[in-house]
């Protein structure tokens, strides 16, 4: 027989301790530690804060085009003129016109307006388009679309991931092997051309099948079209992680003691894959704005003149000789959104679990 | 070693299997409607939308037309007739798909296998550099560096190169492909730039994944080992250190290699009109030009599916660990 008098346990010992000091000592979760480690990791806080910061712009971009650049992302200012630090200026310039002097019609190459920065009272902050519009409102609601696609798809893709990697695990046998083979099926394709292949089959009539309806326009489309093409992404790990929880002495106590399916997954499975899903979360948020630009770029996704940072690109293309802050501001805005976020999720990864490998290919 | 090639041929059938009959339900079910009144232009005549409906057999069963479409895509590619009906044509030009998919191969293997040497070599200089630099500034930068090449879209990268490298100087040709056949150097110049841009986002993910690999295994007893008896630091780094790091680079590469091969680098080349595979289904976005999509889309996860069979087999054959009974 042991001697339980004898055995230092480690509750005892907190026990001795605390009455040698006279303090309790205090239990800290995992998410306390993880959070003290984040805290000192300052480069990871200050990529979040700038993505919280961009966020931010992108949402008050009504508020913006409003009452600073007294303009909307659609309106067309060609032909008019700003007054830029004191001396009107043209919006678009060159073109062809009268010229009276040889009785003939001249054209020059066009002239937009360049950044004027905050020469003009707010007016065209950073430049005209081909059309007169103010390239910064476009920008931020094109922010506002790309980040409400890549942040909504995310969620989206993260909740049915997590949902099939659970069942999966759960049930084992044959509801595994249906849903492994779904995440092989779509693994089978290059990401890229599956989305544009269901976003421009969508593109035709829309959706209207089973009680759910979605015009050919809408921006629900990209959204869950990126959410479907990544879910194995995501789901393929966690299957793995929850197969192997599953074997765990924790779940068969709770499944002894009785507890049904649902409780098991949801109570004692999702607590410990908690972690790895956020980080996921974080980085697949990145993946997604990117695809989305791809796809936008390509005229696959947010479709003209509904501005995103991607099909923002796309038309500044073919102005890039005489305007190139046109390509070249969206794509700096999608660099800082996706480098902000994926310095964040590697600082979270290693905050949550120094040990841990979680990253997502694309 | 037979039985698991034999179940890896079978699985690898029945992904082809169910890819195929997804990729028919993209295209012909999710659109609805009929497919001849949109093509027949903006005043059809009865007769004429009647003809198209017949000619491309849209008035079949599913069943009938999904055949037809795989018969067509499967011989497609093989020298001699390509069958008499016409589906899988461009509903726009009415070019044969599988035909222009075939003319866009030479730029697409150009671009992927090119891209793919210069990822490989550098991915792993970065990761071993990084690696061995562990904490330093330089693997700091490095590090920095390669969070940045994973960061940016690659059709954006490729915009900017041209502006800045073919556009105001003119360093580089502006774009455009020369096939290998007619003039070599022509075909190297002008695809230095789309290399670089493919690459650039591969070389940043594998440094990062290699430089965890290696700092793993750098702790592992072997290599204590390997120290311990007086090996030189370089040879346990290469001889050690290196190779167990490099296992999962091979599997990813192969993966990655397929899916750029497969229409992946679509991007890339849309941004710098290589007429590659991919290319031609970005011509056919705008238009809604559903079957070039289509036929680019089998012919991409057919490579992925056959490419990463094949890789199984290669790991097998290499790694015994890992070989299933």
């Amino acid at each position: 027989m042991a001697e339980p008098a004898t055995e230092l346990t480690l509750d005892s010992a907190s026990l001795l301790a605390a009455e040698e000091h006279e303090i309790a000592i205090v239990g800290r979760s995992p998410w306390y530690l993880a959070w003290r480690r984040l805290r000192r990791n300052w480069v990871a806080l200050f990529a979040l804060l700038v993505f919280v910061l961009i966020v931010l712009a992108c949402a008050l971009a009504p508020v913006y085009a409003k009452h600073v650049a007294h303009t909307g992302p659609n309106e067309v200012h060609a032909g008019e003129k700003v007054i830029v630090s004191g001396k009107p200026k043209e919006v678009v310039g060159g073109g062809s016109f009268y010229d009276p002097k040889t009785n003939d019609f001249v054209v020059k190459p066009p002239e937009y307006l360049g950044p004027t920065w905050w020469h003009a009272d707010g007016r065209f902050v950073l430049g005209t388009d081909n059309l007169g519009r103010d390239v910064a409102v476009r920008l931020l609601y094109g922010g506002r679309n790309s980040l409400m696609i890549g942040i909504g798809s995310a969620l989206i893709c993260t909740f049915v991931a997590v949902f099939l990697a659970l069942l999966a695990g759960y049930n084992r046998g044959w509801t595994d092997w249906v849903v492994t083979r779904f995440f092989d099926l779509i693994w089978a394709f290059p990401v890229l051309l599956l989305a544009i292949a269901l976003s421009s089959a969508l593109a035709v009539n829309g959706f209207h099948h089973f009680g759910i309806s979605i015009e050919p326009g809408s921006l629900w489309i990209p959204t869950l079209v990126i959410s479907y093409v990544l879910i194995p992404y995501i789901g393929r790990p966690l299957r793995g992680q929850i197969l192997s929880l599953r074997e765990k002495e924790f779940v068969e106590s709770a499944i002894g003691a009785g507890a049904g399916p649902l409780r098991v997954m949801f109570s004692d499975l999702l607590p410990n894959i908690a972690s790895t899903v956020l980080v996921f979360f974080t980085l697949i948020i990145a993946a997604n704005i990117l695809t989305e630009a791809g796809l936008s770029f390509l005229g696959a996704g947010v479709r003209l003149p509904d501005p995103s940072w991607g099909n923002l690109i796309a038309s500044g293309e073919d102005q890039i000789q005489t305007a190139p802050w046109l390509s070249l501001v969206p794509g700096i805005a999608i660099v800082l959104t996706v480098l902000s976020l994926n310095i964040f999720g590697d600082g979270l990864r290693d905050a949550l679990d120094p040990r841990a490998k979680v990253r997502i290919e694309h | 070693m037979l039985s698991f090639v034999i179940r890896r041929l079978i699985g690898m059938v029945a992904v082809l299997f169910a890819v195929s009959i997804l990729v028919f339900i993209i295209f012909i079910l999710i659109p609805g409607g009929d497919p001849a009144e949109r093509m027949a232009g903006k005043n059809p005549t009865p007769e004429n939308i009647q003809n198209i409906r017949e000619k491309w057999g849209f008035d079949k069963p599913f069943y009938v037309q999904y055949v037809r479409m795989m018969q067509k895509a499967g011989t497609g590619l093989l020298p001699g007739t390509h069958g008499e009906y016409d589906i899988l044509r461009s509903f726009d030009t009415r070019q044969d798909v599988v035909a222009e998919i075939k003319k866009g191969i030479p730029a697409t293997f150009s671009l992927c296998i090119g891209a793919g040497i210069i990822w490989l070599v550098f991915g792993i200089l970065v990761g071993v550099i990084s690696a061995v630099k562990a904490g330093r500034w330089s693997d700091r930068a490095i590090t920095i560096l390669a969070l940045i090449g994973i960061s940016m879209p690659v059709f954006w990268l490729g915009i900017v190169l041209r502006y800045f490298f073919a556009e105001t100087r003119t360093w580089f040709p502006d774009g455009g492909y020369v096939p290998l056949s007619e003039d070599p150097a022509q075909w190297m110049y002008h695809l230095i730039l789309p290399w670089f841009c493919l690459a650039v986002l591969f070389i940043g993910f594998y440094g990062r994944v290699l430089r965890s690999n290696m700092l793993d295994t750098m702790n592992e007893d072997y290599v204590r080992t390997a120290r311990a008896k007086g090996l030189p630091p370089g040879r346990v780094l290469g001889r050690h250190v290196l190779r167990n790091s490099l296992i999962p680079i091979v599997s990813l590469f192969g993966l990655d290699f397929a899916a750029v091969l497969g229409g992946g680098a679509i991007l890339t080349e849309t941004v710098f009109d290589l007429k590659g595979v991919g290319w031609y289904a970005a011509q056919s976005v705008g238009g809604l030009d559903l079957p070039p999509i289509m036929g680019v889309t089998l012919y991409g996860a057919f490579f992925i599916v056959v490419f990463s069979a094949a890789v199984d087999f290669a790991y097998a054959y290499l790694d015994p660990r890992i070989r299933p009974t």
